[in-house]
C-alpha cells in the first residue's frame, strides 16, 4: 500500500476550491449542491484510499471525482435538467465534463469571485464570516460554532438565512465591475479583518482553531494580492497587519494555555519569518493616495514587533494612534493611545488624558487607570483595578487584572 | 488461522462530518489497517460507495438505496486472519467507524472449505 503522507488539511482546503468552482458553475442558488458534491468527493476518497493507497496525485484524483460527480448530477437530476441547466452560465453549450473547470487558474478565480459574492453588502457581517468559514475555508458547522463560541443551531440558522439572502438578492458569483472594486473590497477586507480578529482575540482555549482562523484569513487575503484587479495597497496593509500579529502566536500562551501579556512575552518565540513577510507587504502597501486604517494599524503592529522599549518606538506608536483615531474611533484605540502616551511622555500626562475618556463601563479603562496610578497612588490604583475586576467579563481578563493587583504592594 | 470479515455499518459520513473530520477518519482507518497488516493478518478490504446503490427486492423490484429509514448501512468491509473470533473482535474494536454513535462492526467467520460449512 502506498502510504505517501497526506497534506494536512487537504480535504478542508479542497472543499473551498471545489465548492467555489462548482457554485460558480451552477450559480449561487445551488451552492448547497456544490457543497454536497465536495463532501461526497471526500467520502469517495475515504472509501477507496485506505484500501488502495493514496493516489500519486491526491488533488488531481479529487478533482476528477468531483468533476464526474458534478457531471453526473447535471445529467441525472431531472429538476436540475428542467430548471437549472437552462440558467447555467454558458448554458447554451452542452453540459459535459470539460465544463467543470478545476484548473489552478479557474480555482483561484472562483475563490476570488466567491469571496466577493459572500462579502456582499446585502449580507449581514456575521453571516459573511460564517459563510466564508464554511464555503471558502471548508469548516464544518461544529467547527464554526466552536470557533465563534456559538452553537450548532445558531450557526446553521445563520448560514441558512445567509444562503437564502444570496438567492433572494440574486447575487452573482463574479468580480464587481472595475469601477466598484475598491468600494466592494472595503466589505471584503472588513470581513477578513474580523475573521482574523475572531481567531486572534477569541476566548476559546483551543489554540488550533484560533490559529486556523488567522491562517485562513491570511490565505484569503493573499488570494486578493494574486490578482491585479484586487491587489490594492489596503489589501497589502491588512496582510502586513495580520502577519505582524500572527508572528506572536507561539509567545502569547504559556504552557497552561493562558494568555501571556505582550510585555511578558519571550520574544525569541516571535516568528521572524512572518515579520519579514509583513515588512514585504508593508512596502507593497506604501503606494497610492489612500491611507487606510489597515495601513495605520499595520504600522502600529510593526512597532510592536520590536521588543525593546525606546522613546522612538512609543512616539511612533502614539502618532499612529493619533491618526487611527481620526480615521476610525474605537474605545480600544483610545485606551491604547493613552497607554502609548504614558510610554512616550509621562504617566502624569497620560492620567490627565485618560480621565477625559470617561469610558466608565469599559473594564480596560479602569485597568489602564489602575496601571497608570500604580507608582503614584497605590490606593487609587487598587480601587480602579477592583472596579475593572467587577466589570471584566472573560476569565483571561480577570486573571490579568488579579495579577496587576498582586503586583501592588 | 481462519478468515473473518468485519462489516462496517455507519452513516453517510459526508452528511455529518466536516472535511477535516473526514480526513482525520481516513488517516485513522489507514493506520488501523496498517496495524493489522503489520501483523500479517490483513487479507483484503474495500469501501462500498453509497452513490448509485440499488436494492433489488422480491420480484425484481429495484429501489435506490439502501436509504430511507435506515441511517446505518454497510459502508465497507475488511477481511482479516485471526486465530479466533475473539481475536477478530479485538481487531474490530480498533475500527474508527465505532467512534460514531450507533455505528457497528459486524464480525463473521468466512466459511472455509473444511467440511464444517
Amino acid at each position: 500500500m502506498d502510504q505517501s503522507a497526506l497534506i494536512p488539511h487537504l480535504f478542508r482546503t479542497e472543499f473551498g476550491r471545489i465548492t467555489s468552482v462548482l457554485a460558480w458553475r451552477f450559480g449561487i442558488a445551488h451552492i448547497e449542491v456544490a457543497e454536497d458534491i465536495a463532501g461526497e468527493t471526500f467520502l469517495a476518497a475515504m472509501e477507496t484510499w485506505p484500501y488502495k493507497g493514496i493516489p500519486d496525485n491526491p488533488t488531481g484524483w479529487l478533482y476528477t471525482v468531483a468533476a464526474n460527480k458534478a457531471k453526473n448530477y447535471l445529467a441525472r437530476d431531472t429538476n436540475f435538467q428542467k430548471k437549472i441547466v437552462p440558467e447555467l452560465r454558458r448554458g447554451e453549450e452542452a453540459v459535459n465534463a470539460q465544463d467543470i473547470d478545476l484548473s489552478p487558474g479557474n480555482i483561484k478565480d472562483s475563490q476570488l469571485r466567491m469571496l466577493f459574492a459572500i462579502c456582499h453588502p446585502a449580507i449581514p457581517q456575521e453571516a459573511q464570516i460564517g459563510l466564508a468559514l464554511r464555503v471558502l475555508c471548508g469548516l464544518g458547522i461544529d467547527e464554526i460554532a466552536h470557533a465563534l463560541l456559538s452553537n450548532k443551531e445558531t450557526i446553521n440558522k445563520r448560514l441558512h438565512r445567509a444562503k437564502e439572502r444570496l438567492r433572494d438578492e440574486g447575487i452573482i458569483i463574479d468580480l464587481p465591475p472595475a469601477a466598484e472594486i475598491e468600494q466592494r473590497l472595503d466589505t471584503v477586507l472588513t470581513t477578513l479583518y474580523l475573521l482574523f480578529n475572531e481567531g486572534y482575540y477569541s476566548e476559546t482555549h483551543d489554540e488550533m482553531i484560533r490559529e486556523d482562523l488567522c491562517r485562513e484569513a491570511i490565505r484569503l487575503a493573499s488570494l486578493l494580492t494574486e490578482s491585479e484587479q484586487t491587489n490594492i495597497p489596503a489589501v497589502n496593509a491588512l496582510l502586513a497587519l495580520m502577519c505582524f500579529h500572527a508572528s506572536r502566536f507561539a509567545a502569547r500562551r504559556d504552557s497552561e494555555g493562558d494568555m501571556v501579556l505582550y510585555a511578558d512575552q519571550d520574544e525569541s518565540l516571535w516568528d521572524q519569518q512572518l515579520i519579514a513577510r509583513g515588512v514585504g507587504y508593508i512596502n507593497a502597501a506604501s503606494r497610492g493616495e489612500r491611507l487606510s486604517r489597515y495601513h495605520v494599524e499595520a504600522g502600529i503592529a510593526y512597532w510592536h514587533t520590536i521588543k525593546e522599549d525606546t522613546p522612538e518606538k512609543w512616539e511612533n506608536i502614539l502618532q499612529l494612534y493619533n491618526i487611527l483615531l481620526q480615521i476610525q474611533y474605537s474605545p480600544v484605540a483610545a485606551l491604547n493611545r493613552t497607554f502609548a502616551l504614558a510610554k512616550a511622555r509621562s504617566k502624569e500626562e497620560a492620567i490627565t488624558e485618560a480621565e477625559k475618556l470617561q469610558l466608565t463601563t469599559n473594564p480596560y479603562y479602569y485597568t489602564l487607570l489602575g496601571e497608570l496610578y500604580a507608582d503614584q497612588d497605590q490606593a487609587k490604583a487598587r480601587s480602579y483595578l477592583d472596579k475593572a475586576l467587577s466589570l471584566a467579563v472573560t476569565r483571561a481578563d480577570r486573571r490579568s487584572i488579579r495579577q496587576k493587583l498582586d503586583r501592588l504592594s | 488461522m481462519e478468515q473473518y470479515i468485519l462489516i462496517f455499518r455507519h452513516q453517510d459520513g459526508s452528511k455529518i462530518a466536516s472535511p477535516e473530520q473526514m480526513q482525520v477518519w481516513m488517516k485513522q482507518t489507514m493506520d488501523w489497517i496498517g496495524g493489522i497488516a503489520a501483523q500479517n493478518k490483513f487479507v483484503q478490504g474495500n469501501g462500498l460507495p453509497f452513490d448509485e446503490a440499488r436494492v433489488v427486492g422480491h420480484q425484481g423490484v429495484v429501489t435506490n438505496g439502501p436509504f430511507g429509514d435506515i441511517k446505518e448501512t454497510i459502508g465497507g468491509y475488511v477481511i482479516v486472519r485471526a486465530a479466533s473470533i475473539d481475536e477478530a473482535v479485538e481487531f474490530a474494536k480498533g475500527s474508527p467507524v465505532l467512534q460514531g454513535e450507533g455505528n457497528t462492526v459486524e464480525v463473521r467467520r468466512v466459511a472455509s472449505r473444511d467440511g464444517v460449512h
